[in-house]
C-alpha cells in the first residue's frame, strides 16, 4: 500500500527529493501573525528550496529538533533552547527579532492590575482575585514564560479560576475573550486579532516580559538525515539584511505599528533598552 | 450572526472567483480522502463480508476488534503514524512525512475499521435461507459472494458514505502527519482550524462551508447511487 502511495503520489518519494526539502519547526504565533506567508515564498524563490513549516508549539518545535525530525528551528524559549544548544543537538543559533509579551484582560479588570510595571505583581493579584487566567498549557515558549512568572510570584497557579486551554495562542486569545479572562501573550499575535477580541493590554514594560525569536539548525553532524546546507541557507536567510527590514515593517500597514523587531547581530542582552 | 452571513458570502465568493489557494484545498481534500476511502472498500469490503460468513475461532474477538475500531481517534492514529514515517523511524526511508500520502496512510487507517464493520454487519443481517438456496441451487463460492453483496448493497454503500464521512471531517491525523503546510498538505479541516487561531472566523467559516458542501456533494452522489433502482 505504501508503495502504490508513493506512486499514485509522487509528491514526497520523487518529485521534490529530500535534498530540496526544509522541514521549519517553529511556533504558532509566527504563522499566526502571517510573518511566515511573507518570508517562506521569499525564501523559496531565492533559493529553490522548498519549505515545510511546521508551526507547533515551541515545546513540541523543539522536541522535533532534538529527535532530527526537522531541519531548522524558529522558537522564542531561550533556555530550553540553550540547553539543546549546550548538548550539541543544535547549532548555529542566532538572534532574529523579538516583540514583547503583554499581560491581556478584561477591559473591567476584576483584579485590578490596568497599569502596573511588573508581571510577577500583577500575577499575584490575579491569583488573589481568583480572577480567570487562560494559560496556554502547552509548554509553547509563552507557556515557559508564563510559568516563569508565577514562579517568581511565588504563586503555585490552580483551582477553578485557572484554566488550560491547550491551544494555539490565537486560540487561546479567542478563548480568554469569550471568558472575561486575563492571558499572556505575545504583542504580534494580539494587534493581529485586537479586532475581534475583548480584551485590553493591561501590564507591559517588564524587561521579563521581552519575547525573543532565535533561528537555529539542528545539528546535521547528529543526525545524517538533516538537510544541513538547506537548515543553514535559512538561517543565513533570516539574519540577512533585506529579511530583516521586511520583518522590521511586518505588520506596520495593517496595525499601525511593527508586529516585531528585527535584532539580526544585535546582543540578547542589550535588547529593551 | 453576521459571520456566519459573511462566511457563506465569502465561501461563495472564493469559489466564483477561482480562489487558487482555496481551489487547491479542496482538490486535496477530495484527493485524500477519496483515496483512503477507496483504499479502505478495496480492503475492508472483502474483509467484512469473510468476517461476516466465516466461522473460526476467534472469530468474535476480530469482529470486535473492528466494531472498536470504527471509533479509532484520528489523534491516536497520527501518531502512531507518525513515529512510523519520521525521518529516524521503521519506514523514514520513504520520505513521506509531511506529505499528502502520509495523510492517505493515516486516514484509510481510519475509514478501514469503519468500511469493514458496517460491512460485517450489513452481510450479517442477510437471511440464512438465501446462502442455502443459493448453494443449493448450485451457486460457486464467487457467485454466491457476488449475489451476498448485491443484496447487501444498501449497507455497502452506507459503508462507504460512513468512511468516506469519518476521513474527510478528522482533523487530528491530517494535522499531525501532514503538518498542515501551506500548498503542499493544506485541507479543509486543518485550514479551518488555522484560521480559527488566526481569528480569520469568516474565512474559517467560509473554509467550513466549502467542507460541508462537498461532503454533501459526494454523499448525494453515494446515496442517489444506493437508492438506484430501489432496494435489490
Amino acid at each position: 500500500m505504501v508503495i502504490f502511495l508513493a506512486v499514485a503520489f509522487g509528491s514526497a518519494a520523487t518529485a521534490a527529493p529530500a535534498a530540496r526539502e526544509v522541514i521549519l519547526a517553529t511556533t504558532t504565533s509566527t504563522q499566526d501573525t502571517g510573518l511566515l506567508d511573507v518570508l517562506i515564498p521569499m525564501f523559496e524563490s531565492e533559493t529553490g528550496y522548498m519549505v515545510k513549516t511546521i508551526a507547533v508549539g515551541t515545546g513540541q518545535a523543539l522536541a522535533l529538533g532534538a529527535r532530527g525530525e526537522a531541519d531548522v528551528l524558529l522558537c522564542h524559549a531561550p533556555a530550553s533552547e540553550m540547553e539543546l544548544v549546550t548538548s550539541g543537538l543544535v547549532t548555529n543559533r542566532r538572534l532574529v527579532m523579538h516583540n514583547d509579551f503583554i499581560i491581556v484582560g478584561p477591559p473591567s479588570d476584576p483584579a485590578g492590575i490596568r497599569g502596573l510595571t511588573s508581571a510577577p505583581e500583577a500575577f499575584k493579584k490575579i491569583a488573589a482575585h481568583e480572577a480567570v487566567f487562560v494559560s496556554r498549557g502547552d509548554d509553547s515558549g509563552t507557556h515557559k514564560k508564563e510559568k516563569e512568572i508565577w514562579a517568581k510570584a511565588s504563586v503555585q497557579p490552580g483551582g477553578r479560576w485557572y484554566q488550560e486551554a491547550g491551544s494555539g495562542m490565537g486560540q487561546t486569545l479567542n478563548i480568554a475573550s469569550e471568558k472575561e479572562g486575563y492571558t499572556l501573550t505575545d504583542r504580534g499575535t494580539y494587534l493581529a486579532l485586537k479586532k475581534r477580541l475583548g480584551l485590553d493590554v493591561l501590564v507591559q514594560g517588564d524587561p521579563m516580559l521581552l519575547n525573543i525569536y532565535h533561528v537555529m539548525q539542528v545539528n546535521p553532524e547528529k543526525f545524517d538525515k538533516v538537510n544541513g546546507p538547506g537548515a543553514k541557507a535559512f538561517v543565513e536567510f533570516m539574519v540577512a539584511p533585506e529579511t530583516q527590514k521586511v520583518i522590521a515593517s511586518f505588520g506596520v500597514r495593517d496595525y499601525g505599528e511593527p508586529l516585531f523587531f528585527a535584532d539580526a547581530g544585535k546582543n540578547e542582552d542589550d535588547l529593551g533598552r | 450572526m453576521d459571520l456566519v452571513v459573511e462566511g457563506i458570502a465569502k465561501a461563495f465568493w472564493l469559489l466564483v472567483k477561482g480562489d487558487r489557494e482555496v481551489i487547491r484545498i479542496t482538490l486535496l481534500t477530495l484527493r485524500v480522502s477519496g483515496l483512503a476511502t477507496l483504499i479502505a472498500v478495496v480492503v475492508g469490503v472483502p474483509l467484512g463480508t469473510v468476517l461476516a460468513l466465516s466461522t473460526f475461532r476467534g472469530r468474535e474477538v476480530a469482529a470486535s476488534l473492528i466494531n472498536t475500531g470504527m471509533g479509532l481517534p484520528p489523534v491516536v492514529v497520527g501518531l502512531w503514524v507518525s513515529i512510523l514515517l519520521w525521518r529516524y523511524g521503521p519506514l523514514g526511508f520513504l520520505h513521506l512525512m509531511y506529505t499528502p500520502a502520509a495523510m492517505v496512510i493515516a486516514q484509510s487507517v481510519i475509514a478501514l475499521p469503519i468500511v469493514t464493520g458496517f460491512t460485517m454487519a450489513g452481510i450479517g443481517q442477510l437471511d440464512q435461507g438465501v446462502r442455502l438456496q443459493m448453494l443449493s441451487l448450485g451457486a460457486s463460492r464467487w457467485q454466491l459472494l457476488w449475489i451476498l453483496l448485491g443484496e447487501a448493497r444498501l449497507s455497502v454503500l452506507a459503508a462507504v458514505i460512513a468512511g468516506f464521512g469519518g476521513v474527510v471531517s478528522e482533523i487530528g491525523a491530517s494535522m499531525m502527519v501532514g503538518g498542515n503546510v501551506m500548498g503542499q498538505t493544506r485541507i479543509l479541516t486543518t485550514a479551518t482550524a488555522m484560521e480559527v487561531s488566526r481569528g480569520h472566523f469568516d474565512m474559517a467559516i467560509a473554509l467550513s462551508v466549502i467542507l460541508l458542501a462537498l461532503t454533501y456533494g459526494v454523499t448525494y452522489g453515494l446515496t442517489h447511487l444506493q437508492q438506484k433502482g430501489g432496494r435489490a
